[in-house]
């Protein structure tokens, strides 16, 4: 049988051949016990491999003791969305191993600390027992050290199980512990006792192989956090206010590390960068709002929570159009929900936040190249518009590691929109803040401090006319809100347009941000388990360009691939337009957990089912 | 003093620094506060394109758009003004912050963005108009209305007042003063001196509502502050560019000089004593207040110059962040190479 590049990737233990570059691997650990540089060295090391790789990181929302588990996927096709399937597990965790081993497909490679004696569970997996115990005392004389050490003996374990390269795993250490050198020389060691104790002791190998290939020259290994972090970076950043909450803590503080390298005055060593951590969100995003009506170019990261506690200075913002980057990392709500799981549960609460008739440009990256590019890009887009810009990031692609090419530098220049300065202004006949002279519903704005006399302005909340003076009128009113629906309306053209990629089939589907990795392998395993073909498109912002409602049209059936329970990106192009509704049906996938293909596939197939039945 | 210039020391007027009409009651404390800023941008020369006049929600927060009509002006979101003023104080340096607030502003929706504010230090002359009352929603009590102090209503407040003076001083704050929209000169000598100071500036102002807390029985009207209004000093402020006119080896007399230049004078009156750069007897005097049945003491409490500013603590240029070169912002390609190497 030839195998198909969809092959589901645990195969029957009656299989006999090696299954090469395609496998899960899932470590079961205790949060706060270092484990998670244990597995960023196993998977960079894959990496180092030249195969494609990602690890998607399971971890609660404490500091340590609870349960985490970290899984890598590595597929030689570039598939690197999450699976539900585990093809090598390490047991380290006592409290979860039995139920972890329970939840495994037959075949699976286990290894686990021998006091565990978890081998007599199932008589269908591979078992190995590993004194890890006996192992960590021998290489750290430390006894407060083991608990973090004993995580590295595993990495070693695993690669002789797998075929990982020492080199690589070398390497992957020196990058991890490059500026602590003793570290570094523990964990090397560490690594060597689990590869040599493997070597002598384990009767067979993984079926699950790795072997060295060329798909990762030239990619970087990072995580959608960071990319945002750079993206601002690069647009001109220079004032970010926020509030620590996971998961978006890490694109600020990423930030901050970048701009104290590459934002240092050379001469005097001063920041030419203010980042701010707020008293809470409420502040944040009023930091931000003085500062870019004053001319910064601002912005805050929070996520879901922090935008709730936004919500009234963001209807100022957008009512009395001063501009803001906001990058919502989006976690599983309502409220606290799950604060260390993903989501996309905040499409509908972004797109009309704030009380009153609102609408924003919400942009929605997909992988790691969007998270540069639309943080870098909502900088231009908020000041062109004058008005709050989302980026709706979520935990799995802002905390988790993707491959990715490198980022390009940005070649055009910087887009600060409608700005008049002195000379401007002194040529200016007549000038009013919200007066929409171009026709596209964009006014001119001043930057305070700007002389001459004439550019001074008062910025409100509360009615105004076009001078930006105090204003009940009902028409002056409704004339300053159909302008600014205009405006943003207009924004569709200029935002990022969608993706297709179509097949000729009548049956579409809609997806957006991260569903992307999962439904670009479920559209091949669509097509070559069950020989459904469909058309493919991923919607990149709000508001809809007209193109949105051709491609609808040109579908019998449209599926739209949603993480959360309400569809809520159906339902806002149910409202947005209308005339497609029928046709448009949702796929949702809400457990916090990053999508994986075969639930989509599994969706289609049983919804095509009953749209057949139907007929 | 002699009589003020027709022009100031940059060549503008008077009128120069006002602003619209004022739609506040009539007889309202606040539009006294109103003239006496006017007052004092005039008197100090500011140049009102570079001001930021800044308020929250409130009959307190209308009075940005009566006054220097060249500055820009941001009514913001209730209480959350010291929020805005941060923000502008870190995009552009060379602005002056005033934010105008009340007691209902800062004191209950706005108090956790004031002690803020005053912790980082922000630059703004930061105004209270104090009436202990909820004006444009008729008349309930503030969080800073006197416990015992009755409504129009008849009904007495049962709840202690944040004293926002004490508060300020516990936290770090370098220029506390409270002063009465009755006493406009010593105002205008304590608004002139906040406009020199490089910090956050809290003012603390009795300021009567005429509608709805001006009747006996109130605390905050024009005739108790009257009858217990106790000036802790005389006080003046002297510009880095003018020569003293006072006599500072007149006894007991205190100089405080600003960074700037600049230097405030306090001087004793009969029975007062007060060093404006002692914290501890700056709060003492405060909690004494409480004791003498609310006496209103007024003048500087406290002054100290020497904390550092928030963008200095920040670390931040002395030029303005808004307005730097993409050159400047945007870092190199080799950068971009540096940071692309260092996630291989």
């Amino acid at each position: 049988m030839s195998e198909p590049s969809t092959a589901p990737e645990s195969a029957a233990t009656s299989h006999p051949e090696p299954i090469v570059n395609r496998l899960s691997i899932q470590g079961a650990t205790v949060n706060g016990s270092g484990s998670q540089t244990a597995n960023n060295t196993l998977l960079r090391s894959i990496f180092q491999m030249g195969i494609p790789v990602s690890g998607k990181n399971l971890f609660p929302s404490n500091i340590a003791g609870l349960p985490t588990w970290f899984t890598i996927r590595a597929n030689a096709d570039g598939y690197t969305a999450c699976r539900k399937e585990v093809d090598v597990m390490v047991c380290m965790n006592a409290q979860t191993a039995r139920e972890d081993v329970a939840g495994l497909p037959a075949g699976t490679t286990v290894i686990f600390e021998e006091s565990l004696n978890l081998a007599g569970l199932r008589d269908d997996l591979d078992f190995h027992a590993v004194p890890f115990a006996k192992l960590v005392r021998e290489v750290c004389p430390v006894v407060g050290l083991r608990r973090l050490v004993v995580n590295m003996i595993y990495v070693g374990v695993v690669a002789e199980l797998i075929g990982i390269e020492m080199g690589e795993i070398e390497k992957a250490l020196q990058k991890a512990f490059a500026t602590k050198p003793k570290a570094l020389d523990l964990n090397v060691d560490a690594v060597k006792a689990g590869l040599a104790w493997a070597q002598e002791n384990l009767k067979t190998h993984s079926r699950f192989r790795v072997e060295r290939m060329d798909k990762t020259s030239g990619k970087v290994l990072v995580d959608g956090n960071y990319a945002a972090a750079v993206g601002a970076l690069f647009a001109g950043v220079t004032v970010a206010a926020w509030y620590p909450i996971t998961p978006s803590s890490s694109l600020t503080e990423s930030l901050i590390s970048l701009a104290d390298k590459y934002r240092l005055d050379p001469e005097t060593g001063k920041k030419n960068i203010a980042i701010l951590q707020a008293e809470d969100e409420l502040a944040a995003i009023g930091n931000v709002i003085g500062a870019a009506w004053a001319g910064a170019r601002a912005m805050t990261s929070t996520s879901g929570p922090g935008i709730s506690l936004m919500s009234e200075f963001i209807g100022l913002a957008y009512y009395a159009e001063v501009p803001a980057v906001l990058v919502n990392v989006q976690r599983t709500g309502p409220s606290t929900g799950l604060p260390t799981r993903t989501m996309q549960g905040d499409v509908m609460f972004c797109a009309y936040n704030s009380h009153g008739d609102t609408r924003h440009p919400c942009l929605y990256p997909a992988d790691i190249q969007e998270a540069y590019e639309f943080s870098l890009a909502s900088f231009d887009v908020a000041e062109r518009y004058q008005t709050p810009v989302f980026v709706l990031s979520d935990l799995d692609l802002g905390m988790n590691l993707w491959m990715a090419d490198p980022f390009e530098y940005p070649e055009g220049g910087i887009d600060r929109g409608k700005v008049l300065d002195e000379e401007a202004l002194a040529a200016a006949e007549d000038w009013g803040r919200y007066k929409d002279v171009d026709g596209d519903g964009i006014p001119y704005r001043t930057i305070p401090g700007t002389p001459g006399g004439k550019g001074a302005y008062f910025t409100r909340g509360s009615g105004h006319d076009e001078y930006a003076v105090y204003s009940e009128d009902g028409d002056v009113y409704a004339g300053n809100v159909d302008r600014i629906k205009r405006k943003i309306q207009g924004s569709a053209a200029y935002l990022p347009q969608p993706v297709t990629d179509d097949r000729g089939s009548s049956i579409g589907i809609i997806a957006y941000g991260t569903s992307h990795d999962a439904v670009r392998e479920a559209r091949d395993q669509l097509r070559g388990e069950h020989g459904i073909e469909t058309d493919y498109m991923r919607v990149r912002a709000f508001p809809f360009p007209e193109s949105v409602k051709t491609w609808i049209d040109a579908h019998e059936r449209v599926y739209v691939m949603e993480q959360n329970r309400d569809g809520q990106m159906r339902n806002l192009m149910r409202i947005e337009i209308p005339s497609v509704a029928e046709k448009l049906d949702s796929i949702r996938h809400y457990t916090g957990m990053p999508l994986d293909a075969r639930t989509v596939t599994d969706a289609v197939v049983a919804a095509e089912a009953n749209a057949k039945g139907a007929n | 003093m002699a009589a003020a210039p027709k022009t100031n020391k940059i060549g503008l007027s008077v009128k120069d620094y006002r602003g619209g009409a004022s739609t506040l009651c009539k007889g309202c404390g606040h539009d006294v506060i109103t003239n006496t800023i006017i007052s004092a941008f005039y008197e100090m020369g500011v140049e009102p394109h570079m001001v930021a006049k800044l308020s929250g929600i409130g009959c307190s927060s209308k009075p940005p758009a009566y006054v220097l009509k060249g500055a820009w002006g941001f009514n913001s979101v209730h209480g959350r003004m010291p929020s805005i003023a941060t923000g502008v104080a870190l995009a552009n340096r060379e602005l002056s912050n005033i934010g105008i607030s009340g007691d209902g502003d800062t004191a209950s929706i706005g108090m956790g963005q004031f002690v803020h504010m005053l912790r980082r230090n922000t630059p703004c002359v930061y105004l209270v108009e104090n009436n202990g009352v909820y004006g444009l929603t008729k008349g309930q009590f503030s969080a800073t209305a006197d416990e015992g102090s009755v409504s129009k209503g008849g009904m007495a407040n049962d709840l202690p007042a944040i004293d926002l003076c004490t508060m300020a001083i516990e936290l770090g704050c370098g220029f506390v003063a409270r002063s009465f929209s009755g006493d406009r000169k010593q105002l205008l000598q304590i608004l002139k001196a906040a406009i020199a100071f490089n910090g956050t500036c809290m003012i603390d102002i009795l300021s009567p509502c005429v509608t709805f807390n001006n009747h006996s029985g109130s605390t905050k009207s024009y005739d108790w502050g009257k009858e217990h209004e106790g000036r802790i000093h005389e006080l003046g402020f002297v510009p880095n560019w003018e020569e003293p006119q006072v006599d500072f080896s007149e006894g007991g007399t205190v100089e405080v000089p600003l960074p700037d230049g600049g230097v405030v004078w306090v001087k004793p009156l009969e029975n007062t004593n007060h060093d404006p750069r002692d914290k501890a007897a700056a709060l003492t005097l405060l909690h004494e207040d409480y004791k003498n049945e609310h006496v209103y003491n007024t003048g500087i409490m406290y002054l100290d110059s020497s904390r550092e500013s928030l963008q200095d603590d920040m670390d931040l240029p002395a030029e303005p962040l808004w307005n730097m070169p993409r050159e400047t912002l945007r870092p190199s390609r080799e950068a971009m190479d540096a940071i692309v190497e260092s996630l291989r």
